[in-house]
């Protein structure tokens, strides 16, 4: 599913990373810890294929994506990875639904209006879909990101910090959901984070220190 | 859906959208207003010259000859011989002479005598019944007939001078023997009738025969005169058992339309008609030349005004875009994470700039079409001149179009390159 090789990536001579080998097969989940400044964005990124590696492979279902041109980066991007950041950002001018199937449009070309508002029902958002993202609680709006980054199907969710400014309660329950959606929707999980109340519910973890 | 994307952000921020409209429409208004103003304007003053080389009239002002006589918005500059005016008409240099003699109003219409000649110069037919030919008999412009609601063989009594509120000349009635066709020129807001009577409505010969040049240089004190002397005349009119003709001796008539068969008279007679009479000839051609370049100054003032709130609402509309880009920077930044690409990041930004500059446009070009009616109903009322505010000048109003939107890609230009080079990954990782 995912699988990286020698990955490498430096923004001057000063800060350079090497990152161990990661793998991650479908339906499992996989977590990234590591203090800051040891490249967890940074790799995060490069999985995203918002950053291209200086040296190594990523290959996601068998698609090297750093072969990919900037255009068909985009498209790969947009029906293979779903991404789930630490602050959600939303079009400001759009209901929640509407952000959710934008993503959709985006990505694919058509609107899957039913496919969203089922992802908002699973997630507790029915009543906040007609709503601006603006006028949600934080909790809230990390759950609308979710069903955003899960509306086209990833193969691979990459989550930055999802709970990190969220507090127990809403923490664990955005924990337990990416855990259980990413099952449902056969999903390779890999989430990056320095939250230690992440580090008792995944088995699966690599350390960058 | 980029398109309603585009539609929705620029809803967002209402108060912003606004001003970028309102300025831009005012721009958008007051060029259009220009661009129709100027054409129908210049159309009106150039088919109404048509036919007309040189003005025949009393002394004065050419200009206002030229306005009184030809557009009949002036007051004449005075009367001339019936006499002396005949001369040149039936001079051999001249093709077409026809004369003018103003008269009453009814209700603030114009009554002008004069013959067919006058008639088939617009090209104007008749309607409905016939032309005049008796005394007192007239033919009433199409405009006229329509706003008084006159009809063929109805009378009226005329007011004397062109003010609505003149005395009112009782003992002879007008009668109605024809209505004019629809020419899009002053004879729509005319009533015409034969010269004679002209004449005898006022019946002065016997006043003007003492000192005809002395009145033909003094107009205002040979209205007094009429005035002082219009009860006196009503036995005089009494002893006019037969109607006056064209004949009459000693008689004024107002101006005269030349029309030359030897061009060169249009050069030479001016300074000829100057040096041997009391009259002067003055060339329509040059007198609406200047008008427009007069006008012209003020038109020209107004133009550059409109450009300049056009630059104007385009630099709103850029600082409104690119302030917005600053918060944005994470919608485009996830945009791209969901597949966008980069063409459609761009392609946003320019649309919805698009978009403000069409709806611009559209309020400007609707708002300027409303003033033209306002302005052309005022006109009316002063010049007896409307304007057409639902015409259409399609060749400026497309490249006004063309020059609004560009103004639009200009102002987006930056703005959308700054969304198209947006780094993603430092984008979200400063957030």
């Amino acid at each position: 599913m995912l699988q990286t090789k020698n990955l490498t990536f430096f923004y001057n001579k000063d800060t350079q990373f090497t990152f161990p080998e990661l793998s991650c097969d479908a339906s499992k989940a996989l977590l990234i810890t590591g203090n800051s400044g040891k490249g967890k964005t940074t790799l995060l990124h490069l999985l995203a294929g918002l950053l291209r590696p200086k040296k190594g492979e990523i290959s996601i279902e068998n698609t090297n994506i750093s072969s990919l041109s900037e255009k068909q980066l985009d498209q790969f991007r947009g029906k293979n990875i779903g991404l789930i950041l630490q602050q959600s950002h939303f079009i400001a001018s759009m209901t929640v639904l509407e952000n959710v199937v934008l993503a959709s449009w985006l990505a694919t070309g058509k609107k899957s209006v039913q496919k969203a508002e089922k992802l908002l029902a699973e997630l507790d958002l029915v009543n906040q879909k007609h709503k601006l993202p603006s006028q949600l609680s934080i909790g809230q709006q990390q759950r609308v990101s979710i069903a955003r980054a899960l509306i086209n199907e990833p193969k691979l969710l990459l989550a930055d910090e999802p709970t990190s400014s969220l507090d127990d309660e809403n923490a664990f329950k955005v924990a337990e959901l990416l855990e259980k959606l990413s099952k449902e929707y056969k999903a390779a999980l890999v989430i990056v984070t320095h939250d230690s109340r992440l580090k008792n519910k995944f088995s699966n973890q690599i350390n960058l220190n | 859906m980029i398109a309603k994307l585009a539609w929705r952000n620029i809803w967002f921020k209402p108060l912003n959208t606004l001003l970028s409209i309102i300025l831009l429409a005012s721009s958008v208004a007051i060029i259009t207003v220009l661009i129709l103003l100027q054409k129908q304007f210049e159309e009106k003053f150039s088919s109404n010259i048509d036919g007309v080389d040189l003005v025949l009239g009393a002394q004065g002002s050419p200009m206002q000859l030229i306005l009184s006589s030809v557009y009949h918005i002036d007051n004449p500059t005075g009367n001339i011989s019936n006499d002396s005016a005949k001369v040149w008409m039936n001079h051999p240099f001249i093709e077409k002479a026809i004369p003018l003699a103003f008269g009453d109003n009814y209700r603030g219409f114009k009554i002008v005598g004069t013959n067919s000649d006058y008639l088939e110069k617009y090209k104007a037919k008749i309607a409905k019944g016939k032309l005049f030919d008796k005394n007192f008999e007239v033919v009433v412009g199409s405009e006229v007939a329509q706003k008084l609601n006159l009809k063929v063989g109805d009378t009226f009594f005329g007011s004397h001078g062109d003010a609505a509120e003149g005395e009112v000349h009782d003992h002879y009635a007008y009668k109605i023997s024809g209505i004019a066709s629809p020419t899009g020129t002053v004879i729509d807001n005319l009533i015409l009738c034969n010269i004679p009577s002209v004449w005898q409505m006022h019946g002065t010969h016997e006043e003007d025969a003492e000192n005809p040049e002395q009145s033909s240089t003094e107009p205002s004190r040979s209205e007094e005169d009429e005035h002082i002397h219009t009860e006196a005349c009503n036995h005089d009119h009494a002893q006019h058992e037969t109607d006056m003709t064209l004949n009459e001796p000693n008689m004024e008539i107002t101006a005269v339309l030349l029309k030359f068969r030897n061009k060169m008279g249009i050069v030479m007679w001016p300074r000829i008609i100057a040096q041997n009479t009391k009259m002067q000839a003055a060339s329509p051609a040059i007198e609406i030349n200047r008008l427009f370049s007069l006008f012209g100054i003020g038109l020209k003032a107004l133009e550059y005004l409109a450009y300049a709130i056009m630059l104007i609402s385009g630099i709103s509309i850029f600082i409104a875009l690119y302030n917005r880009l600053k918060e944005r920077k994470y919608e485009f930044a996830l945009m791209r994470i969901n597949g966008a690409s980069r063409w459609q990041l761009l392609s946003l930004i320019m649309i919805e700039s698009l978009i403000l500059c069409f709806v611009g446009f559209l309020f400007g070009t609707i708002f300027g079409r409303f003033a033209l009616g306002f302005i052309s109903n005022s006109a009316e009322d002063d010049f007896k001149m409307t304007f057409n505010p639902i015409e259409i000048v399609w060749q400026k109003e497309t490249m006004l179009l063309v020059a609004t939107l560009i103004v639009g890609i200009i102002a987006a230009l930056i703005p959308a390159i700054k969304a198209y080079q947006l780094n993603i990954s430092k984008t979200l990782a400063n957030a």
